[in-house]
């Protein structure tokens, strides 16, 4: 027996025996790159020499974190919730009062420490349910239809699930836009289910190509069983957004292919650019009439994690489903009542994103004000982010038309190719690796979002202050020209 | 037949059963649903799913139908095995009953009271003013200027608002959780137990649920015989069974011992294990303590016990100590299987696998909506913890302010605080009355003729074994119910009374049980108890005079 008895027993759980599914599984919005950026962190404030003072992470879209401040709003009703004494204290507004007494009256207990049911408290279903009504021009929806969420993540994950079933030629494939949010693939990944992936049109701003979907379609056909299509829009990595005339064209796909829609919209107040407009997937549905509309089988995601809220911490979330079937939507509601609810904080700001102040309430002014101003910085955010990063030789960008994001190409001199493949890197990952370690910038390279082969990118996100922006882009500029000429 | 008939004719019966029948209902069955009462199904159809069912109808008269991408049979076969029975037909037929009344109908009862979940705050334990000021802090950062506010709690809302990006709540936090926080969550653990523990090996969780979860995804794996088998007790929480549906892996039950305490007993478990071997790989064995629905608090040796039976078997360790604080039996003590690992020396601390996991949801706060908890993970290999990170920042991270209660938990007020009496108040007047209604619930359910049950030393549940007489027994199993579902749902509807059917915990096979908290108020559990014994005497005289 050696000192320890370690060598007496191997352990249960090793890289040989563990889900090889999940060993699959990749995320790379915190993958190495994060972590090192994290480290890095931890050198400079041991006092490691570096030649910057501090990392900017650009990997994510936390806009908290990122400087943006939470709507004033939102935070007073969250904290009557937490703390009902508060309700005396004449310094919180009344609409934030008459908001907190609502969500506490539909809580067990009038406690936000309750269990809510699996699909979340029924009042705040039906604010959503109404939300949805007045964003789609009057079309009709039932709370019944609507589940809360932990984030927009619990929803998607879950509806996966139900869809993965079959074996070999039969398993269910699930069609994913590429670039992609790695949410999806990590999923489909764990899910042991087939990742089908349509390429969005880079040279026709990231706009999404019906013909590339038939192409990828009948190719899946040959060796799985396409059962789901998932659509991001506005898109995350790429920013675009979705015309009406293209919704319509998907849907028609999809009922045509008998495919399941599964449409994440957590990026639908965030559209900047002229002349672009969210469309619901619901709602172009809804229009396109009876044959669709009672037939399409959609799941509509949003969020509180981004808008103008970017309320990433509280997990809040809901789906909306459509045309599910009774059975299977008994078989959702047991699925979700496994993990009980929702977190009920997240529920109870989720109400009052949907049921935000009126023009004749006292927080309505102020309410307005934080709003237009975050989505405005936004709006300036990404015009110069487009701007800048097109004036580099080797970087080509496409407009952000919305979302969180910029997802630009970059133009990689073939001897920096060869020496990141010596390294075993994806050429991206070993450009954004250089970058993080020379300038502090952390970016999250393109292969971990899926592009085009022989083209690469990095997603980085506009969240950081105009000032810090300014300079982030200023050392991509810099280390750009300098890693070309370095490797030419 | 004719009492067949009888009881179908009740349309909330027919109805619960509908609700479950993707999972019980037999062939057989259906026949003397369609015979009996047809149309009250339909109905009650509709019913459920007025829009759903309308646009379904109308595609059809269209003769439109498109054949539907997602229906039961194409729908996951794992998602379809799942069954979870603490909100399960028996809850979702309560919630019915309830609106019910709301809209003024009439019932033998007034008000549903629900016994089914561990929902404290739900049946009206108050929140600790402490830990509720410190989320408040933390949500509204303007309030730390107040002069209402205690110090301490200030102190805690800044520190927590330091280990978050941009000082906000709303930031992503790490996936493992906030650093500050997994660090007392550490000291805490060392507090507790006096053994070192490592801030590296804590990961912040969405409730306790979501950290058992996660380890078991990591254990699953292998075909056929090599398929993961997890042991499990019987009776159970039925998370436990559920995720094993859902990840395919092979349950592998033990039983407890319901004549002694539902103590575990050892022997069992290599009768089990053996057993299992024969057609799968038992990787893990999961341990509730104290029990949940059984209520045991085990005992120190028996933890050595099971703890060398992992260590020579080789199984992974899953712990599940969520009611930790909860122990009101005098001669009994919380032990986590931890401290007794380590207490057992270097042979096994260094290498037995072990996750406990903890959560804000049970204890003296019953903060359940908040889903905050946390795991801590020893002898996990290396390269594991990757992975386990990995998955975990898929999810991006757990709940802030949840890890925000989970912080106060661990690192409540101090006796020189100014909060401490008011805390250590609050604490002992939830944890006392828990105890008294333990004590009351066991009373007055073993002076019931036909119920016997074990003292509830701890948790917060009774599950006592109920008599149920052999015709009703068979009328159950016409209709293709387990006969404690039909105890059960006669007790709601007859009470107004919602425990949760034994059957959905497991139990040995011919035994019936039912799992009711004890967390009503004192007033309201007396009623609740004496609704019961009367039900259950009129149940016995009814069905013993079919004999």
């Amino acid at each position: 027996m050696s000192e320890n008895g370690c060598e007496h027993r191997e352990r249960v759980l090793t890289m040989d025996t563990m889900n090889p599914n999940i060993k699959r599984v990749e995320y790379a919005v915190r993958g190495p790159i994060v972590q090192r950026a994290v480290q890095i962190e931890r050198e400079l404030k041991m006092g490691v020499n570096k030649p910057f003072t501090e990392v900017i992470k650009a990997n994510i879209g936390d806009c908290h974190a990122m400087g943006q401040k939470p709507i004033t709003f939102f935070r007073q009703v969250l904290a009557l919730c937490s703390y009902p004494d508060l309700l005396e204290d004449s310094k919180f507004p009344e609409d934030a009062k008459s908001r907190a007494r609502r969500i506490l009256q539909a809580c067990g207990g009038e406690s936000l420490g309750a269990y809510s049911t699996s699909q979340g408290i029924e009042m705040i279903r039906q604010d959503v349910a109404r939300y949805i009504e007045r964003r789609d021009g009057g079309i009709a929806c039932d709370p019944d239809n609507i589940y809360l969420s932990t984030g927009a993540s619990g929803a998607i994950v879950t509806m996966l699930k139900l869809l993965v079933s079959g074996e070999g030629m039969s398993r269910t494939g699930v069609m994913i836009s590429i670039p992609q949010y790695p949410l999806y693939s990590a999923a489909l990944a764990e899910l042991a289910a087939v990742q089908i992936s349509y390429y969005l049109d880079e040279d026709n701003c990231w706009s999404l190509d019906i013909n590339e979907l038939r192409r990828a379609l009948q190719e899946a056909k040959k060796h799985c069983s396409p059962r789901a299509l998932c659509i991001i829009n506005p898109g995350n990595p790429t920013g675009q957004v979705q015309s009406r005339q293209c919704i319509e064209d998907v849907i028609r796909f999809a009922a045509t292919e008998n495919l399941f829609l599964m449409s994440d919209e957590v990026y639908q107040d965030n559209v900047y650019a002229d002349g672009c407009k969210f469309h619901s997937f619901k709602k172009v549905l809804f229009e396109m009439g009876p044959e669709y509309s009672e037939k399409v089988e959609l799941a509509s995601f949003h969020s509180t994690s981004k808008c103008y809220m970017g309320e990433c911490g509280f997990r809040g979330g809901y789906m909306e489903v459509v045309n599910l079937d009774p059975e299977v939507k008994i078989q959702l509601t047991k699925l979700v009542s496994v993990r009980l609810c929702p977190p009920v904080p997240g529920q109870a700001l989720l109400d009052v994103v949907v049921n935000p102040p009126q023009p004749d309430e006292p927080s309505y002014d102020t309410f307005i004000k934080e709003r237009t101003e975050t989505l405005a910085t936004l709006a300036e955010k990404a015009n110069m982010t487009q701007e800048i990063l097109n004036q580099v030789p080797g970087i080509k960008c496409n407009p952000v038309q919305g979302a969180m994001y910029s997802f630009p190409r970059l133009n990689l001199p073939p001897k920096a190719i060869l020496e990141a493949k010596e390294k075993g890197q994806s050429p991206d990952m070993f450009y954004c690796m250089k970058l993080l370690e020379e300038t502090g910038i952390c970016l999250v390279p393109g292969s971990g979002f899926g592009q085009r082969d022989g083209t690469y990118h990095f997603r980085m996100t506009i969240l950081p202050s105009k000032e810090k922006l300014k300079i982030v882009l200023a050392k991509i500029k810099e280390f750009h020209q300098h890693f070309t000429d370095q490797y030419s | 037949m004719y009492r067949l008939q009888l009881l179908a004719a009740r349309s909330l019966i027919a109805g619960a059963l509908d609700q479950f029948t993707p999972l019980t209902l037999t062939s057989s069955l259906t026949g003397v649903r369609h015979k009996s009462q047809g149309p009250s199904v339909e109905k009650y159809g509709q019913m459920r799913f007025s829009t759903a069912e309308a646009k379904v109808s109308a595609g059809r008269l269209d003769g439109k139908m498109r054949e539907k991408s997602l229906t039961m049979d194409t729908l996951n076969p794992q998602v379809k095995a799942v069954e979870y029975a603490v909100r399960g037909p028996i809850v979702i037929k309560a919630g019915e009953i309830e609106r019910c009344l709301e809209e003024g109908g009439t019932k033998p009862f007034s008000e549903v009271i629900k016994a089914n979940i561990g929902d404290a705050h739900a049946m009206g334990q108050q929140p600790i003013t402490f830990l509720r000021q410190v989320v408040a802090l933390c949500t509204f950062p303007e309030l730390i200027d107040s002069p209402s506010f205690p110090e301490d709690a200030k102190w805690r809302a800044r520190r927590i608002l330091q280990g978050c990006g941009g000082y906000s709540l709303g930031s992503y936090s790490a996936s493992q959780g906030i650093e500050y926080i997994r660090k007392d969550i550490a000291a805490f653990i060392e507090q507790r137990d006096g053994v070192p523990s490592n801030w590296e090996n804590i990961y912040l969780t969405t409730g306790a649920s979501d950290g058992i979860m996660t380890i078991l995804r990591l254990l699953v794996s292998g075909k056929d015989s090599s398929r993961t088998g997890v042991m499990i007790p019987i009776p159970q929480y039925p998370l436990y069974s559920a995720a094993i549906s859902e990840m395919d892996a092979v349950q592998v039950n033990y039983y407890l011992d319901e004549d002694n305490c539902w103590a575990l007993d050892i022997n069992e478990l290599y009768r089990a294990y053996q057993a299992a071997k024969q057609h799968c790989q038992p990787r893990v064995i999961c341990i509730i303590n104290p029990g949940n629905p059984t209520g045991q608090v085990q005992s120190k040796k028996c933890i050595e016990e099971v703890l060398h039976f992992a260590y020579e078997e080789n199984l992974f360790v899953m712990s599940d100590e969520v009611y930790q604080e909860n122990v009101y039996a005098p001669d009994c003590q919380f032990h986590s299987f931890k401290k007794v690992l380590y207490e057992m020396g270097p042979e096994y601390f260094n290498s037995v696998e072990l996750a406990s996991f903890h959560s804000t949801s049970k204890g003296y706060t019953g903060e359940c909506g908040f889903r905050g908890g946390y795991m801590e993970v020893i002898n996990m290999d290396s390269e594991v913890k990757i992975q386990l990170v990995k998955l975990l920042s898929v999810r991006l991270c757990p709940p802030l302010a949840g890890q925000a209660a989970m912080d106060v938990i661990v690192n409540p007020p101090q006796p020189d605080e100014p909060s401490f009496k008011q805390f250590h108040q609050e604490k002992s007047s939830v944890l006392g009355a828990l105890a008294e209604k333990a004590k009351l619930t066991e009373q007055i359910l073993n002076a019931v003729p036909g119920i016997k049950c074990n003292p509830v030393q701890g948790a917060m549940y009774a599950f006592p074994r109920i008599f149920i007489p052999p015709k009703a027994v068979e009328e159950a199993k016409a209709l293709g119910m387990q006969p404690d579902m039909l105890y059960c749902l006669r007790l709601l509807e007859e009470k107004g009374i919602c425990v949760v059917p034994g059957s959905g915990f497991g139990q040995k096979d011919g035994t019936y049980h039912f799992r009711m908290t004890i967390l009503p108020s004192t007033e309201k559990l007396k009623v609740l108890l004496g609704k019961v014994r009367d039900f259950h005497i009129s149940f016995l005289k009814e069905y013993s005079a079919l004999e």
